[in-house]
């Protein structure tokens, strides 16, 4: 357990939070690899069933990263997610996950910094909570 | 004309689909006709052992109902797998876990415990729990190991179709009847049931769809001619499978998903929480913060008994994990 290395699943928006990771590489900030990014044209098209597809696989933790509220470039999309993440936190606490597994941030494009801080804070909690349970029955 | 051989089985269900089976009525007769019935257990006294001994593919349609839960379910299923040429999965605890799967919020233990040491009517002062053997003077009796986590049939054996609902209605079992005993088979792994949204066929009056606040059944009136979505009241239709005659919808009470999911769908429950995401007072995305989407939010006091009422045993994550 202790070379556990969390994998974190992280779907990124086109328009902010994939390129806020973008500009984290071209300005060389060094951060935690343990996010795998996965760019959709927005956070609204992460379906529920991606997430939980993820977590049933044996992702450790699952990002989704979108524009800040009132910046989507599809208007509403952002206030779906954070609807459908609230929901899927309220799931994933009744069949015995923990919900910091799952988390929802606003990173724009010019946030590199904070995309740094928000992969590098959940890769600690995720190794404090240790693999995902679901992991383990595979 | 040689007649088809049919069989029946219950597994862990609650003996509806066994009865269901009768619903079509009059037309039992003509199946009778065309067929014979070699087990049927709600209505006929056939051994284990004589179904042992029948050889292999002798049953032309094997109807299985119930979800696998014990030993001695998984253990039929598998015989009757070897027994049958076609096994169809018959009604919702079959096809997709249906009630007996929400014990998958649970384990062995902790349904042991409350059934046989907590329940308030319940005196075990040795604390006797159910063994799989033990000796009596007769010799030893063995009963059925009970599993940990309830699984849908077509994760024990190969299915060629499903009859989904709870239980499959009376149009959907005659058609299923009617194209087995013709021979007109759809593709193996067919759903036997139409492959549009319960919504679809709903005749209720829609709108453009903004909930902000959620009743559970008890707490409102449903107005019989408008959408229950539109009236705050959380209804599965949009993440349902139809062909049900939305039965439920007629007597005032909204779907709760007992068909399952549409075709290519994995987790009927997802799709339902993306529907319902998008209609939750997006409108007024401005005047809600975070905390307050929440509160609205906790007005589902079931978020598993709601979204997966039927569908728990098929969907990604399929059982409570319990440390």
């Amino acid at each position: 357990m202790e070379n556990y290395e969390p994998k974190i699943i992280a779907f990124l928006c086109k328009w902010c939070t994939y390129a806020g990771a973008d500009l984290a590489g071209v300005s060389r900030l060094k951060f935690s690899p343990n996010a795998i990014p996965i760019r959709v044209m927005c956070s609204g098209r992460v379906d529920p069933s991606f997430i939980l597809d993820a977590f049933s696989k044996g992702a450790d933790g699952v990002l989704v990263g979108g524009c800040h509220p009132g910046d989507c470039h599809y208007a509403q999309g952002n206030y779906k997610t954070l609807r459908r993440v609230k929901l899927l936190k309220a799931l994933i606490k009744e069949m015995g996950l923990e919900e910091e597994r799952l988390r929802l941030e606003w990173i724009s494009a010019s946030e590199g910094n904070k995309f740094k801080e928000v992969v590098n804070d959940m890769t600690i909690k995720l190794k404090e909570l240790g693999p995902s349970p679901l992991k383990k029955e595979e | 004309m040689t007649k088809a051989n049919i069989a029946f089985y219950w597994a862990s269900s609650c003996g509806g689909c066994e009865i269901a089976v009768l619903d079509i009525n009059e037309k039992i007769l003509d199946v009778i006709e065309k067929a014979n019935i070699l087990m049927w257990p709600v209505a006929m006294d056939t051994k284990y052992e004589d179904l042992k001994k029948m050889k292999d593919k002798s049953i032309d349609v094997c109807f299985f109902n119930g979800a696998i839960r014990t030993s001695e379910n998984e253990e039929l299923a598998k015989i009757l797998r070897e027994k049958s040429k076609i096994l169809v999965a018959f009604g919702s605890c079959a096809h997709e876990g249906c009630i007996p799967a929400l014990a998958n919020l649970f384990n062995k233990k902790l349904i042991f415990d409350r059934a046989y040491k907590e329940t308030e009517t319940t005196m075990n002062n040795e604390d006797t729990l159910p063994q799989t053997s033990f000796m009596t003077k007769e010799g030893e009796v063995h009963i059925p190991e009970f599993y940990d986590t309830v699984k849908t049939l077509d994760q024990v054996v190969d299915v060629d179709y499903y009859l989904p609902g709870c239980p499959p209605t009376p149009n959907i079992v005659e058609d299923a009847f009617n194209k087995f005993l013709s021979g007109d088979l759809p593709p193996k792994g067919t759903v036997m049931a139409p492959v549009k949204a319960l919504c679809d066929e709903c005749p209720r009056k829609k709108k453009d769809k903004m909930i902000d606040t959620i009743y559970r059944v008890y707490e409102k009136e449903a107005d019989p001619e408008k959408c229950f979505l539109d009236q705050g009241i959380i209804c599965m239709g949009p993440a349902t499978r139809s062909g049900c005659g939305h039965q439920c919808i007629k007597g005032n009470m909204p779907c709760t998903g007992c068909f399952g999911k549409t075709p290519e769908v994995t987790d009927q429950g997802a799709k339902m929480i993306s529907a319902l995401a998008s209609v939750l007072a997006v409108e007024k995305e401005l005047e809600l913060d975070e905390k307050k989407v929440e509160d609205l939010i906790s007005k589902i006091k079931d978020p598993v008994g709601t979204f997966y009422r039927y569908s728990l045993a098929s969907s990604f994550i399929k059982r409570k994990v319990i440390k």
